[in-house]
């Protein structure tokens, strides 16, 4: 579990860099603005102390202040026994040293996330609408999502990257409105006339840079947050040990219509699916925080011999045809087979229902006079009463086996 | 003497490396022995539910007294048991108890109109669930240890301190593992 988180981080890092270089560079080129000798590098650690703060402050208020953006109420065990129920039976199943304080957000919108700084520290949320419309298996793999990313860090991981993006978003923001306000051309040229040409070319740099740079950031930070959906699934499947709990789970939620208000484009990346989706767009552009739910949902029902990460990577490359590596290689080196669990409710309700067909069918057939043969291999074949007129004997269907006609008794 | 330098700080490395392992090792093991405690927490809050709800059911169920003294029965020898072997044994025919009482619920449609059931039903199924994800967690646990045991270069360290594998938890009975049927014939 721990080479996995780990390597989870090591992939992540590098498009974690890439937004701290755009932030560097940001800071780098409107500090040259207004110097060009040393101006870079102290713009540089301004923009590193802005990050910085802001840093500290998401780590001890963040997941308060998330929580509040998202409207969530805390509850107790009281208001909704099931739900507690479940984040405790997820809690146990992921070895979680703490259990996650539990947040339900009114509305009739249906979507979930995770937040907290560390597993001993976090939170779940769910909409009400969630609540409503899932049945408990359901639910049930919705919170495994959602433990998962508490699980393999990606909350405390995600925090850090919007706060990043909130830095190079405020940072070019004040410098953008700054220059518009204050008609930056007058106050240069009347400054310094000799070094003036270096200083416009800085300046049109960081004019560019400003407002190219919230693009990138952005353009990163979600490619951050899709890579980590298909792992959390992928967890989610090994926690519950039963895949379509979740798979039709998030196909109620593509079906759901309701708007979540409260959420906005960073938080976005958060929620299990996609809150800000419209219907009939398409989602597996650059811009969206998560991957297109049809394919995660084909993912998870692909997962027809077993649980473990190597069956979900081995669905995932089935149904995107690509060979790319989606669980780290360190998860996928324990084979193991681990069954799929049944469903506790739908099993009992078809075993049922298939027992009721068999016994309706039987006296059906029994009234008509067919007798019955049991083959070696098991299979019970039910011969029509007109059969054995021109063969004495009859081949199994499902072995093979040559069985004689006269051994066959009545129903 | 650099080459004496260079060896004595590669031999501390080395020795700072072993530690880590070892550590990580007893960190393991630990985790394995608290998973094993967390089963006998979830078994325990089962054996405490039984009462409550045969209490709540009692009055709605009359005809069933046979199913509800087998399920009273179990409970007593399971919360009696001694030693691991007779302990699951005992667990085994609780659940399989508990199993057929489900199953006659659906022939009690008030009860399961009953307010006060269905939350009784809610803590059970639960409980249910958190022995199976316990035991699932268990088995998790032992497994990243056992790892740890077999894999290069952790073993070497494992094998001087005398690190054993652990056993899987391995449901013995059948009667737990199958989903108990209703026969028609």
């Amino acid at each position: 579990m721990w080479e996995l988180i780990k390597s989870n981080q090591r992939k992540s890092i590098f498009l974690f860099l890439g937004m701290a270089i755009t932030l560097v560079l940001l800071g780098y080129f409107i500090g040259s603005t207004f110097s060009p000798d040393g101006g870079g590098l102290f713009g540089v650690s301004i923009a590193i102390i802005i990050w910085t703060v802001l840093s500290i402050i998401s780590l001890t208020a963040g997941s308060s202040l998330i929580l509040s953006i998202s409207k969530a109420q805390e509850v107790t065990p009281a208001v909704h026994q099931q739900l507690f129920n479940i984040v405790e039976e997820m809690k146990i199943a992921s070895n979680l040293p703490a259990m996650p304080k539990v947040y339900i957000i009114n509305t009739e919108a249906m979507n979930a996330f995770a937040t907290g700084k560390n597993p001993s520290n976090s939170a779940v949320a769910v909409t009400a609408g969630l609540l409503s419309k899932l049945n408990r298996d359901e639910l049930q793999g919705v919170i495994a999502h959602e433990i998962s990313h508490i699980l393999n860090r990606d909350t405390r991981f995600i925090t850090y990257a919007a706060v990043m993006l909130g830095s190079i978003v405020i940072i070019s923001q004040i410098f953008l409105r700054g220059m518009f306000y204050s008609g930056s051309g007058r106050r240069y040229g009347s400054k310094s006339k000799g070094g003036g040409q270096a200083q416009i070319i800085f300046l049109v740099i960081a004019i560019l840079f400003a407002i190219l740079a919230p693009i990138m950031a952005r353009l990163l930070y979600f490619a951050l947050s899709r890579k980590r959906e298909y792992l959390a699934d992928a967890s989610a499947a090994r926690l519950t040990r039963y895949p379509e709990g979740l798979a039709s789970a998030l196909e109620k939620i593509s079906e759901c219509t309701d708007e979540l208000p409260s959420a906005n484009k960073v938080t976005a990346a958060m929620y299990i699916a996609n809150p800000l989706k419209k219907k009939g767009m398409k989602l597996s552009d650059l811009t969206s925080t998560h991957p297109p739910i049809s394919e995660r949902i084909k993912i998870l029902r692909g997962m027809m011999h077993g649980v473990n990460y190597s069956d979900y990577q081995k669905a995932f490359s089935t149904i995107k045809r690509s060979s790319s590596q989606i669980i780290p290689a360190s998860g996928l080196s324990d084979n193991s087979a681990i069954p799929l669990r049944e469903s506790s409710e739908q099993l009992k309700e078809q075993q049922s229902a298939i027992d009721e067909k068999r016994k309706m069918g039987n006296i059906m057939m029994a009234v008509n006079n067919y007798s019955l043969l049991t083959c070696i291999c098991g299979l019970k074949i039910k011969i029509p009463p007109a059969f054995g007129t021109n063969k004495p004997e009859i081949i199994c269907p499902k072995c093979g086996n040559i069985n004689k006609l006269e051994l066959a008794g009545r129903i | 003497m650099t080459f004496i330098i260079v060896l004595l700080i590669a031999i501390v490395l080395l020795i700072i490396f072993a530690i880590s392992i070892y550590n990580s090792l007893v960190g393991l093991r630990n985790q394995v022995k608290n998973a094993w405690s967390q089963i006998d927490v979830q078994l325990k809050r089962r054996h405490d539910l039984i009462p409550n709800l045969i209490e709540t059911v009692k009055g709605y169920m009359n005809h069933e007294r046979a199913t509800l003294e087998n399920i009273t029965n179990a409970r007593s020898k399971a919360v009696s048991a001694q030693g691991v072997s007779e302990k699951a044994k005992a667990e085994a025919q609780l659940t399989e108890a508990m199993g057929k009482f489900n199953l006659v619920v659906e022939n009690y449609p008030d009860l399961k109109a009953n307010q006060n059931f269905l939350a009784l039903q809610e803590e059970l199924t639960s409980t249910e669930n958190k022995i199976s994800f316990s035991r699932q967690n268990y088995n998790d646990q032992v497994l990243f240890f056992n790892n740890k045991i077999q894999m290069f270069p952790s073993n070497i360290v494992a094998n001087s301190f005398n690190f054993k594998q652990e056993v899987f938890f391995e449901v013995e009975d059948k009667a737990e593992r199958a989903v108990p049927k209703v026969s028609f014939s």
